[in-house]
């Protein structure tokens, strides 16, 4: 449904970003889950993709040292047995399920009502999630119905994916699935809506945002 | 690098050869696989800063890994040539960057599907990869190659932008 999908995507540099596999694990996380949400970045990341597929099929070959050929084949059949090696997934519960997607959920290690929030002031808890990467913090964010949003007090780029309930922003509702980049240097102060309490999932000092002249020039592409 | 055509067979598609492994384990269709893809890899990690020992290691395991997971193959989600980039860099951010490559889970009882009218509206073939090679051929070099760079150099774009002398920003 056209209504339910959400208005606000990550920036075009992102997705490529996530598409070449340059961007960093917590800000992947962001833009995979966000995806989970959204059919039309979907779309998009396929057409990344493909374009990725296209450059290195394209790339002068670097040929393989003699013997690569047999040594692959040789190992073809233990590579049978390590197939059957599943990872086993674990049980959430139902709200768990239902508002966060994977590959978020994955890096909860809990149930929401049972992770360690920490209070931020009276209407914000806090759960710093443990994704790997240089300088980018990661956070789930809960805040009550009506209530601001934690001050940015970060000097990069705070980037936010909204779960459940929505907050205003301006002019701008965000939504489940909506997605809201903030530099420091912009002057906003968002608000849970009043209907409900606000989830989020935010990454601090993710990339910086940039809409320069390649993700404009793939748009052609992507679109084509 | 040695080509090996399997005697009276004729060319078949790389969709159809990673076809023919899953169906029937075709040792010939993964050594026609490996002759185009392993070295076009090889030069994708090399790319990317792997040495070339490592780049020829992590181009095996990426074709270990066509074999295995063939039957995840679906030509109409994405041609072979971009099934096996996407596994090569997957690859390359859990060996060279030491990371895990998040990604969303089509089964997911979370995940919101597409509408039906959107979910037939493009099929991404082989045939793609081939048409979007042309158009990114067709750019005047400096725009094509920092397309290249985009997906080939572990840089932010900032930095991507500044060596090409290229605004970045609005």
């Amino acid at each position: 449904m056209a209504d339910d999908s959400p208005a606000f995507h990550p920036d075009p540099e992102v997705m490529l970003a996530y598409a070449a596999g340059t961007l960093d694990e917590a800000s992947s996380v962001l833009v995979a889950t966000h995806m989970a949400l959204c059919p039309r970045c979907r779309r998009e990341s396929a057409r990344l993709d493909a374009v990725g597929g296209a450059l290195a099929d394209g790339l002068e070959p670097v040929p393989l040292s003699a013997g690569a050929l047999e040594a692959t084949l040789a190992r073809l059949e233990d590579h049978d047995q390590a197939a059957s090696l599943a990872p086993t997934e674990a049980c959430h519960d139902h709200a768990t399920l239902h508002s966060v997607p994977e590959p978020l959920r994955s890096y909860l290690g809990g149930d929401l009502s049972a992770l360690p929030w920490r209070w931020r002031g009276f209407a914000v808890r806090e759960m710093p999630l443990d994704i790997a990467g240089g300088g980018v913090r990661a956070s789930l964010i809960r805040v009550r119905a009506g209530a601001a949003l934690p001050a940015h007090t970060h000097t990069g780029v705070e980037t936010t994916l909204v779960l459940s309930g929505a907050f205003q922003d301006g002019d701008s509702r965000f939504g489940r699935g909506d997605v809201a980049t903030a530099t420091h240097s912009i002057d906003h102060r968002p608000v849970a809506t009043p209907e409900a309490e606000c989830l989020c999932f935010a990454v601090i000092d993710g990339p910086l945002r940039l809409t320069g002249p390649v993700g404009r020039l793939l748009n052609r592409f992507v679109r084509m | 690098m040695q080509s090996i055509s399997p005697p009276g067979t004729t060319a078949r598609s790389h969709d159809a050869l990673i076809e023919a492994i899953a169906a029937s384990g075709d040792r010939s269709a993964f050594a026609e696989l490996f002759a185009h893809f392993a070295p076009r890899l090889k030069a994708y990690l090399l790319r990317l800063g792997a040495d070339a020992a490592t780049a020829e290691e992590i181009a095996q395991e990426v074709m270990l890994t066509v074999w295995r997971k063939a039957a995840s193959f679906d030509r109409s989600q994405a041609g072979a040539g971009t099934w096996i980039f996407t596994i090569a860099r997957n690859r390359r951010i859990d060996r060279l960057r030491r990371e895990r490559r998040p990604e969303f889970d089509p089964s997911d009882p979370a995940l919101v599907p597409a509408a039906p009218a959107e979910a037939d509206q493009t099929v991404w073939t082989g045939q793609v990869e081939g048409r979007l090679r042309i158009a990114i051929d067709a750019l005047p070099p400096e725009q094509s190659d920092l397309i290249r760079r985009a997906y080939f150099e572990d840089l932010s774009h900032r930095e991507i932008a500044e060596q090409s002398g290229l605004p970045s920003g609005r």
